[in-house]
């Protein structure tokens, strides 16, 4: 029983940072969409930590439990916007979509 | 016990998550990140958060990771370079170069480092969790406290459902 709350929100840090750089790393589009998940993971991680002083009311696991839903239909559209662009282009390589700059 | 079971899902999840960094395949980084997502329900579940472990299990993993890999799947061209007999399941992707990654996430880390450790949370310390199952609470609180919001994203979830058929399909017409 004797863990350390403090260690979630290292976890959670660490875990927003490998997403950031994931986000930042690749040229994939599909593998920006998994950082931004991963991201959104750390958050909530943080949440349900400090949600657990809190048994009464629980507002952090509320709270991302809306993050979830959000998250889910969030996906949902990117992943339509990115096939609608695989459609256009034929690539979702994020730095060959430099239309605009020609 | 339950402190290695705790150290050892704070392993999994931060290796699996080094994982999709480093992997160059997108279908293994969609499978480590299904593994990331295992661990940090477990993390939930230590936490105290039964019911969002389970969320977390269905929404992610029986959702979002599922339409990662039809996404994965649908953007790949099929003449690729290797031939699919000999390198099934191979779609590889390139990097950017280290360093911007490197610098601004490794910067937030160690500002999130510094400021984590320095800092005196007094709300953590004074704490007696108890495993207590919280679905009812969070059962009681969705159908009073949270009545407009959980409305509110359940119009929001079919906005993005009609949404997403209408952007995906679009182009059938021209």
């Amino acid at each position: 029983m004797e863990i350390n709350s403090g260690l979630f929100l290292l976890v959670g840090a660490a875990l927003f940072s490998i997403g950031l750089a994931i986000v930042i790393l690749k040229r994939h589009a599909i593998m920006v969409l998994m950082g931004i998940e991963l991201m959104l993971n750390a958050v909530n991680l943080n949440l349900i930590t400090f949600s657990q002083n809190d048994p009464v009311r629980l507002q952090g696991q509320l709270f991302s439990l809306f993050v979830m839903i959000v998250a889910a239909a969030e996906a949902a559209i990117a992943l339509a916007i990115i096939l609608q662009v695989y459609r256009h282009f034929k690539t979702v390589q994020l730095d060959d979509l430099n239309e605009l700059k020609k | 016990m339950v402190q290695i079971v705790f150290y050892l899902f704070i392993l999994f999840t931060l290796g699996s998550a080094l994982a999709v960094l480093l992997t160059k395949n997108v279908l293994y980084a969609a499978f480590f990140l299904l593994l990331t997502l295992l661990g940090v329900a477990g993390l939930f579940v230590l936490a105290g958060a039964d019911f969002l472990a389970v969320s977390q299990i269905m929404i992610y993993m029986g959702g979002v990771l599922v339409l990662v890999i039809f996404g994965v799947m649908l953007t790949h061209k099929a003449d690729a370079p290797q031939t699919d007999y000999t390198q099934p399941n191979t779609i590889l992707i390139k990097h950017r170069s280290w360093l911007w990654a490197l610098v601004i996430a490794g910067g937030i880390f160690s500002v999130l480092y510094t400021a984590l450790v320095r800092g005196n949370f007094v709300l953590l310390g004074q704490r007696e969790v108890s495993y207590r199952s919280t679905v009812d609470t969070i059962g009681r609180l969705l159908m009073t406290e949270y009545l407009i919001p959980f409305e509110i994203a359940g119009v929001l979830l079919l906005v993005a459902l009609i949404g997403a058929t209408t952007i995906a399909a679009s182009s059938r017409t021209n």
